[in-house]
């Protein structure tokens, strides 16, 4: 009965919006220096430390903040190896990413089949009724409310602050930070337990509000999705926001179009994000990489010599 | 009591000469519901001691016993075999790997003294050959796959048919829907699951010959995220019931249950989800046939039993492992006398959800007027019956 735009528009706002949490996420981590391939794990940590409170308490908001806690602090655990014990930060987001599907899978059994009191969307009075708009930006849960201020929030804090100055910094020009007697771990444990919260809101959002239920492994690979969307994005919140509805909206494609009766090739339409990742890299290309930060730049230098 | 001995061997004898003119070997015979001989002798004599002796009966699984579905049904079934043989040791294996690991699992258990032993999933049917074949004393029966060819003397298949209650779910939808539109969420375009989604259309068909099933696949058996997507697409088409084909099902449910939907449930009774929109659903009890499996082996009366083969269970045989889950408060009495009318029906020689005509999605017939399709047609379905408004995905 909904258009199809609507329809899909709708779903690129709903399924877009755990990925842009991880993504932002991911975006803070990267611009301080730190690429953290586990973000797929902190979302993963996030849905179920999220859900098993929200089972436990019976509030979702207590879920909320320990999906973030959750998130941050496996997070926190990759700063550890490649902040202070100087690991390479790929193999160490691997190793994060396949702890925390280890111990979600086996913790989270007892919660499969719980049943909580979920973030259910709420209508914005009057918004929401809008033709077109309404169903698209003002019925979804709060914690989709809260991504719409998150992104612009994060640039103007990195752009514009002095916080957002040292953690680049931390990622550009360490030995800056150093010269001006700040030292640069704590800045990157800061941005490290940052990303990790936020990718935990994202899969705290996943299972709370979308899913309302925990499934092992139900993040299904959207953190990478959230990973390679940061590249995509060139590091910029804003456009972090926008890349996360233009994949959530090639999610929301194949249903939109099965439900109405059209034959689709839904693995097809799976690899989109990815394809339109590449393809940025393969049209930017030196361009992309000048934006990374310089000292992601070494990291990717050093994985090359080893 | 001599000639009724007789009387079963010259059946058996015909049995058997059946097998061997039959293309294809003995596999394909799954009402051979009596002891077959061996070279002669009386029953008791040629029966083979396959399955007998034994302190224990094994069952492996491919996954945990607590996931709310396929396994979690194994292992109740598992449990139903220790209270009916108090004297038996039940030995059960979890996350068993489809690969030489089962074989390895299940020389383990009979090293434990089991005798019998459920090969539980799909792709266990390698590794039940293979102990099969070096363990002529053991029966080993694998549950879902089957076997081409010659049966050997200690090994089964068997599997029940879960599209029967899925039509009879279908027709509780027929009843309660009012656009005439249900939805279906379901993975992969697997035959199992086609034969699912035609026999609900055609069960809903029967009691509302305007009602179609809108189909959305997920291509994954758990993304809780992308059922809560289709299932919101469906809605927004304006579909009012909803069932599906997923191994993870509470999301689904959930869905629609907040959209005020109604649903029909799968491999779980999940009413206590969806205390309004709560139809019915096709959920599993394995019990019966576990229990008469056991029996049997254990009795000395495996080979040439109906399980020495591919053995296929619907309302026609009874103990079809699939039931009906219990109704939810607002299907009428109406609806469910009209069910029990079918169930009834399809326990008849000719009664079949693909009883003929069956005519596919552009008109065509496929099952001819009045044939009643055996098991191995029903399982080859591969295209969508007429009311099913989707297509396969392209691959």
């Amino acid at each position: 009965m909904t258009s199809l735009l609507v329809d899909v528009a709708a779903g690129a706002v709903a399924g877009g919006t755990s990925i842009m949490y991880a993504g932002l996420g991911e975006t803070i981590s990267e611009r301080a220096g730190i690429i953290n391939l586990g973000t797929e794990g902190c979302m993963l940590a996030g849905a179920l430390g999220g859900y098993a409170i929200a089972a436990r308490t019976g509030t979702p908001w207590a879920g909320v903040v320990a999906g973030g806690l959750a998130g941050a602090a496996l997070a926190l655990v990759h700063g550890v190896l490649v902040i202070n014990r100087k690991a390479n930060q790929f193999a160490s987001g691997f190793t994060v990413l396949f702890l925390a599907l280890g111990l979600t899978s086996l913790w989270g059994v007892h919660y499969v089949g719980a049943t909580i009191h979920a973030l259910h969307p709420w209508r914005v009075p009057g918004l929401g009724s809008i033709p077109g708009l309404g169903p698209v930006f003002f019925r979804h849960d709060p914690l989709t409310y809260a991504s719409f201020v998150a992104a612009p929030v994060i640039w103007w804090v990195l752009d514009r602050t002095r916080v957002g100055l040292l953690l680049r910094t931390a990622g550009e020009r360490p030995e800056a930070l150093e010269v001006n007697g700040y030292r640069v771990a704590p800045v990157q444990y800061a941005a490290v337990a940052a990303g990790g919260a936020l990718a935990g809101l994202g899969g705290a959002q996943l299972s709370l509000a979308v899913a309302n239920a925990w499934f092992e492994n139900m993040v299904a690979g959207r953190g990478f999705i959230a990973v390679a969307l940061v590249i995509f994005a060139a590091w910029h919140p804003m456009r972090v926001m926008a890349g996360s509805y233009l994949f959530g909206a090639a999610l929301a494609l194949g249903p939109a179009l099965q439900a109405r009766g059209h034959g689709v090739n839904q693995f097809a339409l799976d690899v989109i994000p990815y394809v339109l990742t590449l393809l940025v890299l393969a049209a930017l290309g030196r361009r992309t990489l000048q934006a990374a930060p310089d000292g992601l730049k070494r990291v990717f230098d050093s994985a090359r010599v080893a | 009591m001599q000639l009724k001995l007789a009387g079963i061997t010259l059946a058996a004898v015909s049995v058997l000469a059946a097998c061997a003119s039959a293309p294809g070997g003995c596999a394909a015979t799954g009402t051979v519901a009596i002891a077959a001989p061996v070279g002669g002798g009386t029953v008791v004599d040629a029966a083979g001691k396959a399955g007998t002796g034994g302190s224990a009966v094994g069952f492996i699984m491919v996954g945990p016993k607590d996931d709310y579905g396929y396994n979690q049904a194994v292992y109740a079934g598992s449990q139903a075999v220790k209270a009916a043989f108090p004297d038996l040791q039940v030995l059960t294996a979890e996350n068993v790997p489809e690969d030489d690991n089962a074989a390895r699992v299940m020389e383990d258990m009979i090293r434990k003294g089991a005798k019998v032993l459920f090969a539980t999933s799909y792709g266990h049917l390698d590794a039940a050959k293979k102990v099969a074949a070096a363990h002529p004393d053991v029966v080993v029966v694998e549950q879902g796959n089957s076997v081409t060819g010659a049966m050997p003397p200690n090994l089964g298949t068997y599997f029940g048919t879960v599209y029967e209650p899925m039509y009879l779910a279908g027709i509780a939808a027929g009843k309660a829907t009012t656009s005439h539109k249900l939805g279906y969420v379901y993975a992969f375009p697997i035959t199992q699951t086609i034969d699912n989604i035609d026999a609900f259309e055609l069960g809903a068909r029967s009691v509302d010959p305007q009602a179609t099933t809108y189909v959305v696949n997920t291509s994954s058996w758990c993304d809780p995220a992308k059922q809560a997507q289709a299932t919101k697409s469906l809605l927004s088409e304006g579909v009012d019931v909803i069932t599906q084909h997923q191994d993870c099902t509470a999301t689904v449910i959930k869905t629609a249950e907040a959209a005020g939907a109604h649903v029909v449930g799968y491999h779980s009774d999940a009413s206590a989800l969806a205390p309004n929109g709560w139809l019915t659903g096709a959920v599993w009890d394995w019990a019966p046939l576990y229990t008469d499996i056991v029996r049997t082996a254990t009795a000395g009366q495996f080979t040439g039993s109906k399980y020495n083969a591919n053995y296929r269970v619907g309302y026609k045989t009874g103990t079809n492992p699939f039931v009906m889950a219990p109704y939810g408060s607002s299907v009428s009495q109406e609806t469910k006398d009209l069910i029990a009318a079918a169930q009834l029906r399809l326990a008849t020689p000719d009664g079949s959800p693909f009883l003929g005509p069956v005519t596919d999605q552009d008109g065509t017939v496929r099952i001819s007027a009045g044939t009643v399709p055996d098991y191995a047609t029903i399982e080859a379905i591969t295209y969508f019956v007429q009311g099913v408004v989707g297509k396969l995905p392209s691959s």
